[in-house]
Parts: C-alpha cells; sequence; structure tokens
C-alpha cells in the first residue's frame, strides 16, 4: 500500500515542526538571559532589590590565590589536576563583633591571608601575625579550606586547615594568636581532603570533626609512587580517600571514630554540610561526591546510617562539589543544593536542588530534584554555592560560582575530557593515559550566577543585573553581613583568580532580623542550633553550620531578611544540647545576641 | 528403556532446535532481549539511567508513534520491535535531566523512518537519526552517554563476549568485528599524529555508547546495505569518516559518521541495484 501523497506532506510538516522544537525552546531561554544583562545600579535596585559593588580594592584586599604545582608526572594535566585550592571562611577571631576573612593559597610557599576587619570598611591581613599564613611548606601539602569552631568551649574559634597534606588545627587563643596543635590532638599524618566540618555528632555539648578525603591517604601528590592514583571512573568511582570522624575528647585530643559509627566510604568527597534533617535534635551528615552519587548518613545518635539511595539524593551518579542548605520556601525545612557539571552540547548533569517530599510517609525522608522546576538546574562547570537572602525580602536566594580551567579561550579540552572520561578503570584511573592540556581551557571564562527566590517557586538569574560579571574559576562563596549594616554581603575565592568581595547594597524598606548565638550546655560556637523566625505568617528556619558549600565557612551570625512591614511573632531555637528556647518581643532591623538558656 | 532413551533423544533434539530457532536471525525478538538485558544489567548494577521514567517515556513515544504512522500510512498495525529498539535506544544513549528531549528524539527518530524512504526503504538508522538531530539541534539540554557503566572490565568483556555471540547467530559479527579493528586501527593512527596517548584513543570504544552502536546501530538490517563485503567497507567508511571527526574534536563522532555515511551507501546500492536491472532489461 503506498502512502497517500498528502498524508506524507502533512507527515514532513509536522517532522520540520518537531525539528524546530529545541530552537524554539532555545530561543526562549536565549530571550530570557538577554533580559537580564548589565544595568544600572538604579534600576537593578528597583527592580531586584539589591546590587553589589565589587569592593576588595578599596578594602584593601588585594589577593591572587597560587595553584600547585604537583609531581612533574602530572605535568599534561597539571591545570586539571591542581584545580583546587582556593577557600573562604569567614569568622569573627577576635571576637570584636565584626566578621573577619580567613583565605588560603595553595602553592608550595605561598601564605594564607587572614583579613581582620578594620570596622571601616577595610581589611587588614594579620595572618604573619597570627600564625596562621605559613601554613604550605614544602612537606606538608598544601591548603585546600578551612572551618572554624570552638572546639575546647574557651570562647574563641579555633580553626581546622583542610589540605592536600598534613591537616592542621590551630587553636585560638584568645583573638591574640594561633598555636598549632593538630599532633596533640592526633590528627593523622596526611589526608588529602577538600572539605570538612565541624557539629557536634554526638550531643555532648564538644564540637567534633568530620573530615572527607579526595584523593587516597596514602597518595603524597608531589612525590607519586605512579601515576595511578585519578578516578577509576568518572561516575562510579569508589577508589577515593577515606573518611574521618574525629571524635572530641574534651582534653584537646580526637579520636578517629568513623568506622565505629558508620562512616565508611571511599568517595571522593568534594564538599559535606550537617543538619538536623528529620528533626531528631541530631545533625545528618550529606556529602557530595565527586565521580558519583551523593551520601547522606542520616545520626541515629552516635552512629550513622547511609540513606542516599533510599532518600534520592543518592540515585544518579554525578559530580557533586557542593553541599549547602536552604529554607527556600519558607516552610521550615531544609532543601539541599548540590552543583554538579553543565556543558553545553557535551555533558548535561544538572545541578540539584534535593526539596523533601510531602508526600513521603509521615516519618520517612525523601527528596525531589526540583533544579529543573525551580530554575537553578544549569550552572555551567558548578562548584560553591550558599543560599542567603541578598535583597531581605524574606525568601532565601542562592549564589553560585563556577568556571573549572580558564586558560585558551580559543581552545577546548573537552574533547579529549570526554574521551578519558568515557574510558574503562584501567584507562581512566591512570593519569599517563589522559591525553596533555596544552593550554585549553575546560569550562573556563563562565558567568556566574545569583539567582534570585520569587517566593513563588522559581528563580531568577540576575547576576550580571546585579552587578556580578566576573568570569574566573570560582570555587568557593561565603556569606556575611560585613560590615553590620543588615544586609548579606558576599565573598568569593577563584582558582588562581583574585579573591572578590561583593558589597550588598538593599533598597531600602526591605527589613531584616539577625541572631548572634552562644552555646552553653551546647557547644560555644552553638553549631547545630537552629534559628525558626514567625513573622507575617511565614516561617523561616537556619543554622548554624560548621562550614557549606565549597570549601567554605559562612558567618556563624544568622541573617533573616523579612521583607516590608514585618511583624516578629517570635524566634524559636532549638540547640543541639535539645534545650527549646522562645524569644518574643523581637524587633526588625537588629542584631540579637543570644545565650543559650542553661 | 530404548522409548526413554529416544525420548531424551528426541527432547535433546527438540531443545536444541528450540535454541537454534531463538538465537536465529528470524527471532524479530533476539535483539529487543539482548538490548532489554543489558539495560537491566546496567541499570540494577550502577544506576546508568538518567531515570527509569525517562526511558520508559522515550520507548511509550517510540511505539505510540510506530502504531500510529504505521496504520495511517501503511494500514496495518506494525511489528513493534524495531519501534522498541529505538525507544530503548534513545532512552539510553541521551542524557537529559529534562523529560521532553526523550519524547522528542525518539518521535523524530520514528518519523524519520516513515519520511524518509528510497524504494520501499527506510534510510537512516531511526535512533541514530535522532539521537543525532538532538545533539546538534538541542546542545543545550541534551549530551550523549558518553561514560561507563561500573568500573570493572569484567562487565564490558560479558557484554561483548555475549553480544558478539549473538550477532554471530545473527549472522552480522562481520560487521561489528570490521568496524572495531578499524577503529582501533584509526586510533592508533590518530595517536601517532596528534601525540595523545593511545590508551586515551581506544578509550571510548570500553564504553557502552559504542556497545550499543557496534550491536544495534551499525548493524541495523534495515538499514544496512545487502552485500557482506560491502557492509564491511560501509562500517570501513564509517570508522574513517568517524576518525576526520574526531579529529575535528567532534564529541560524538560515530553517530554523525553513521549518519553520513548509512544513507549514502544505501543510496548508493539502490542506484547500482537499479542500474543493474536496467542492464539486464536491455540485455533482455
Amino acid at each position: 500500500m503506498k502512502p497517500r501523497r498528502s498524508a506524507k506532506f502533512i507527515l514532513a510538516l509536522f517532522f520540520v515542526a518537531l525539528l524546530f522544537v529545541p530552537f524554539v525552546l532555545q530561543r526562549r531561554d536565549t530571550r530570557h538571559a538577554a533580559a537580564q544583562g548589565a544595568i544600572s545600579s538604579a534600576t537593578a535596585l528597583a527592580r531586584y532589590g539589591f546590587y553589589f559593588d565589587e569592593v576588595s580594592k578599596q578594602a584593601g584586599i588585594n589577593f591572587i590565590h597560587e595553584a600547585p604545582t604537583l609531581d612533574p608526572r602530572l605535568d599534561a594535566i597539571m591545570p586539571e589536576v591542581a584545580s583546587m585550592g582556593a577557600s573562604v571562611s569567614i569568622v569573627d577571631f577576635d571576637r570584636d563583633g565584626w566578621p573577619d576573612l580567613y583565605v588560603t593559597n595553595s602553592a608550595i610557599g605561598s601564605r594564607n591571608h587572614l583579613y581582620r576587619n578594620m570596622h571601616d570598611g577595610t581589611f587588614q591581613d594579620v595572618a604573619e601575625k597570627m600564625g596562621v599564613a605559613d601554613v604550605n611548606r614544602a612537606g606538608t601539602g598544601v591548603s585546600m579550606g578551612a572551618v572554624w569552631g570552638d572546639y575546647d568551649n574557651d570562647g574563641y574559634e579555633d580553626m581546622f586547615l583542610i589540605k592536600w597534606g598534613k591537616p592542621e588545627l590551630f587553636h585560638n587563643d584568645h583573638g591574640h594568636g594561633f598555636t598549632q596543635v593538630g599532633d596533640e590532638a592526633g590528627l593523622p599524618p596526611w589526608i588529602n581532603a577538600n572539605t570538612a566540618v565541624w557539629f557536634d555528632y554526638d550531643g555532648d555539648g564538644k564540637l567534633d570533626l568530620f573530615v572527607g578525603g579526595y584523593y587516597p591517604e596514602n597518595v603524597n601528590l608531589w612525590k607519586l609512587d605512579n601515576t595511578r592514583m585519578m578516578p577509576e571512573s568518572f561516575e562510579y568511582a569508589k577508589n577515593g580517600g577515606r573518611k574521618y570522624l574525629f571524635h572530641n575528647l574534651g582534653n584537646g585530643k580526637f579520636e578517629e571514630v568513623s568506622q565505629k559509627v558508620g562512616i565508611t566510604s571511599r568517595r571522593w568527597a568534594l564538599a559535606a554540610a550537617a543538619a538536623d534533617l528529620r528533626g531528631t535534635g541530631r545533625q545528618d551528615l550529606f556529602i557530595a561526591n565527586d565521580y558519583g552519587v551523593s551520601e547522606l548518613f542520616l545520626n541515629d545518635g552516635g552512629r550513622f546510617h547511609e540513606a542516599g539511595q533510599q532518600t534520592g539524593v543518592g540515585a544518579a551518579p554525578k559530580s557533586g562539589m557542593n553541599a549547602a542548605f536552604g529554607d527556600i520556601f519558607d516552610q521550615g525545612k531544609y532543601s539541599i543544593y548540590v552543583s554538579n557539571i553543565s556543558e553545553e552540547g557535551v555533558l548535561i548533569q544538572g545541578n540539584n536542588l534535593w526539596v523533601p517530599d510531602e508526600s513521603a510517609p509521615k516519618g520517612s525522608l525523601r527528596y525531589t530534584n526540583m533544579a529543573r522546576d525551580m530554575g537553578v538546574e544549569l550552572g555551567g562547570w558548578s562548584f560553591g554555592a550558599q543560599f542567603g537572602d541578598l535583597n531581605n525580602d524574606g525568601n532565601l536566594d542562592l549564589y553560585l560560582v563556577n568556571g573549572y580551567v580558564s586558560l585558551d579561550r580559543s581552545k577546548s579540552y573537552w574533547y579529549d575530557f570526554t574521551k578519558i572520561a568515557g574510558g574503562n578503570s584501567t584507562i581512566i584511573d591512570d593519569a599517563k593515559n589522559w591525553p596533555a592540556m596544552k593550554g585549553r581551557s575546560l569550562s573556563g571564562y563562565q558567568q556566574k550566577k545569583v539567582w534570585l527566590n520569587d517566593g513563588e517557586g522559581k528563580f531568577e538569574d540576575v547576576a550580571r543585573a546585579v552587578g556580578v560579571a566576573d568570569t574566573h574559576d570560582g570555587r568557593s562563596v561565603a556569606m556575611a553581613d560585613l560590615w553590620n549594616r543588615g544586609v548579606l554581603d558576599v565573598v568569593v575565592a577563584n582558582q588562581r583568580g583574585p579573591l572578590l568581595v561583593y558589597k550588598n547594597h538593599v533598597k531600602p524598606g526591605n527589613r531584616w532580623i539577625e541572631f548572634a548565638l552562644e552555646g552553653t550546655r551546647s557547644n560555644r560556637s552553638a553549631i547545630g542550633a537552629e534559628v525558626t523566625v514567625y513573622w507575617n505568617g511565614k516561617q523561616q528556619i537556619q543554622q548554624v553550620s560548621g562550614g557549606s558549600g565549597f570549601a567554605a565557612q559562612n558567618d556563624r551570625r544568622l541573617h533573616f531578611g523579612l521583607g516590608p512591614d514585618a511583624q516578629i511573632d517570635k524566634a524559636v531555637i532549638r540547640w543541639p544540647s535539645g534545650t527549646k528556647q522562645v524569644v518574643h518581643d523581637l524587633a526588625p532591623d537588629k542584631l540579637y545576641h543570644i545565650l543559650e538558656a542553661k | 528403556m530404548s522409548q526413554t532413551l529416544s525420548a531424551e533423544g528426541v527432547g535433546q533434539g527438540n531443545s536444541s532446535a528450540g535454541w537454534k530457532r531463538f538465537l536465529s536471525p528470524e527471532n524479530r525478538y533476539l535483539s529487543p532481549i539482548l538490548i532489554t538485558a543489558i539495560l537491566l544489567a546496567g541499570q540494577l548494577s550502577y544506576g546508568i539511567l538518567e531515570s527509569f521514567a525517562r526511558t520508559l517515556l522515550a520507548i511509550v513515544t517510540s511505539i505510540v508513534a510506530e502504531l500510529v504512522l504505521s496504520k495511517i500510512f501503511y494500514g496495518r498495525w506494525p511489528h513493534l520491535a524495531s519501534a522498541y529498539i529505538s525507544g530503548i535506544s534513545v532512552g539510553i544513549l541521551i542524557r537529559s535531566p529534562a523529560f521532553w528531549p526523550y519524547a522528542l528524539c525518539a518521535l523524530i527518530s520514528i518519523t524519520s523512518k516513515y519520511l524518509f524512504r528510497v524504494n520501499g526503504r527506510h534510510i537512516w538508522n531511526p535512533s541514530n537519526f535522532g539521537i543525532s538531530a538532538m545533539l546538534v539541534l538541542a546542545s543545550a539540554t541534551v549530551a550523549g552517554l558518553s561514560i561507563q557503566w561500573g568500573n570493572f572490565l569484567w562487565p564490558m568483556i560479558v557484554i561483548w563476549a555475549l553480544g558478539s555471540a549473538i550477532i554471530w547467530r545473527l549472522h552480522r559479527f562481520h560487521i561489528c568485528a570490521t568496524y572495531v579493528v578499524s577503529f582501533m586501527g584509526f586510533a592508533f593512527l590518530r595517536s601517532w599524529m596528534t601525540g595523545s596517548p593511545w590508551q586515551s584513543e581506544i578509550a571510548p570504544i570500553t564504553g557502552p555508547m559504542y556497545q550499543l552502536f557496534v550491536f544495534f546501530m551499525i548493524t541495523d538490517p534495515k538499514t544496512t546495505v545487502k552485500a557482506k563485503w560491502a557492509q564491511c567497507v560501509v562500517v570501513f567508511a564509517v570508522a574513517g569518516v568517524e576518525m576526520v571527526l574526531r579529529l575535528h574534536q567532534a564529541v560524538y563522532a560515530p553517530f554523525y559518521a553513521l549518519f553520513l555515511v548509512g544513507p549514502l551507501a544505501l543510496l548508493l546500492e539502490t542506484y547500482l541495484a537499479s542500474r543493474q536491472r536496467r542492464a539486464y532489461a536491455m540485455a533482455a
């Protein structure tokens, strides 16, 4: 039977229409993106309620990150292997009420910087004076990040220095200097880590420390035994570094208990964060792994069980590089943001926004990935991200940095990368099999994302419109109200690039409230304490974090935007000790210092 | 005893004949069974799919499109093995966090089959057409499967061995073998030309994308030429074009190479056949 000519014609039309579908969808997205081009600060303020000024130079910060130079046998792919180490953590190390910045460097002999907030819009590097600058000495490895927590409850934040190398713990001597105490504390001689989190996993009032290995701990990247140190698979690798959970014994010593409590994994951890996801009063541990699925270790009280598959967050293997929690719907529940890789025409993993599934049976925890629906899926080669209310409208926004290796703009390494990434483990795990980069870029020069939450289930990228136009290789992002103005400023650490300080200007009229918590029965840093603010019929939960994002830590003070005409009903504080504290008579536009009720 | 022996003998004969029938080119369920086995093994052991739902969407779309178009154009309900393979290939071989590319790719694949026909034969492998179209037209949302399933060598060896055995029974092993040998030869040539480690040049063929490409795309009976020697020449040409595309850094070179070479080969075969028919007719 011969098809009729008219039917064939209609089929041809239908076929052409099908081919046009991606074009139409892409055109719609492009038009949308074009609407987000650079605009004046006044327009940004009127349209979005805020804009940023990059003020690092005015603030006296002139920091350029130096990447490590590893074993010469890795020379061909050095830019890719040595692609991490830029980090920023925010801490008030001298307890003067103004957030300071700690920034890591990663070349042997390079100095880390501790920028003390001078209260006048500037910062001064005091790292040398405080004894936390010269920490990248030959033979000890180099810095990858830092997390702060008061492990001995003396009121001053101590620092754990994350390294590819000898991990270091620095005791804060009452804001006057730091003493290296890693050996006395019982830390192992070498970990190749990119993430660590302070949290009190057993609720004993003392901060414990999780450290997630990336490369195996027996690999010295400066003196390789052999070149078989790469992941055995692009999405199923389990030959990475081990995990450590250092239980704080309270006498300046820590006991490594990861095996004992059930945290056994050799996936390639890049980002970890802890939060009480089930309302049990105990913090659970989320790990975003490179080359594989994320892991969620639920805290059963002294022991953990891995529930990534069961909760949905560990179903699809990707390249996890960030873990951040945020109550994006103002419903008193955390969503989790995990960044991955998306490169047009090559690899579309898409970032994950894991939103608690309301339809899950009572008592069970289940997440759905809403990144696509909410507009925060495609962020290039994404790294660090943090939630924060950037325009004080009462909804948590999302700031994402990205860009992997920016070298020759006109030449891409992607083709060679996909060739080797698809290879069997016997090929991919040996660095000598990887094609040379030869100065080519790999997802370089990418535009950052500032996703504004409209409160109705959509995020809109307004980065360029609000003054974020840099295209450095972003790694770590942290937020704080740097100058006590009631707005969240943003600090970005870039690999082989400058430290950027984005000063936020928010439209007057949107109100805010901040909390600085101090534990008494709980750890003094109050890490793990949760504050739920109830206002205008809404509620939002935030927690004090011992590290989140990628190699980053936000200020411990919690900042809530409230929008205009804010009537605050109360704030409920749940401390890690289990103490619940309800605070009434709160006025907006104030910072409240709250001591845990004894 | 003899009856028993005889019965056993008959039984063995039936069983053997059954297997032979099952593993024969006439069994149109063999390829669907093989690709389903690969899918299930990969998904259950490593979770290879973006999601079951997406793959299912591609399969259902493909089958529905085949049913509708066959009924409209030929007035009959079609055998669904081919549509099933197209759908499942799309479901495995494209990767996208969105759902729509799976449905669209399946629709494009099946529609192309009914649109581009010469002398009653469709000239593009449907899923090859659909996947190539999506990789070019929807690159912002769609990528191809370009990673390993798992970390181990043995699953790869099992799939290659099992696939080869079945393809052998289907009398198409020479196509796969020619392609693999050609690919390897060109890989070493590329390594010599570009200075890349030879391991990186052969790395892609160790991945599942190539397993599916070799067993299910280049061997598709409907879109390959008839003569055995010509089939070998065509896949050699596919590997050659792929080599050129790879030198120009095309990530999805095998799909594009088949897209270009496959129809040309069929058109050439059709032309030569018609010329031969004319010559016979004139001679007669």
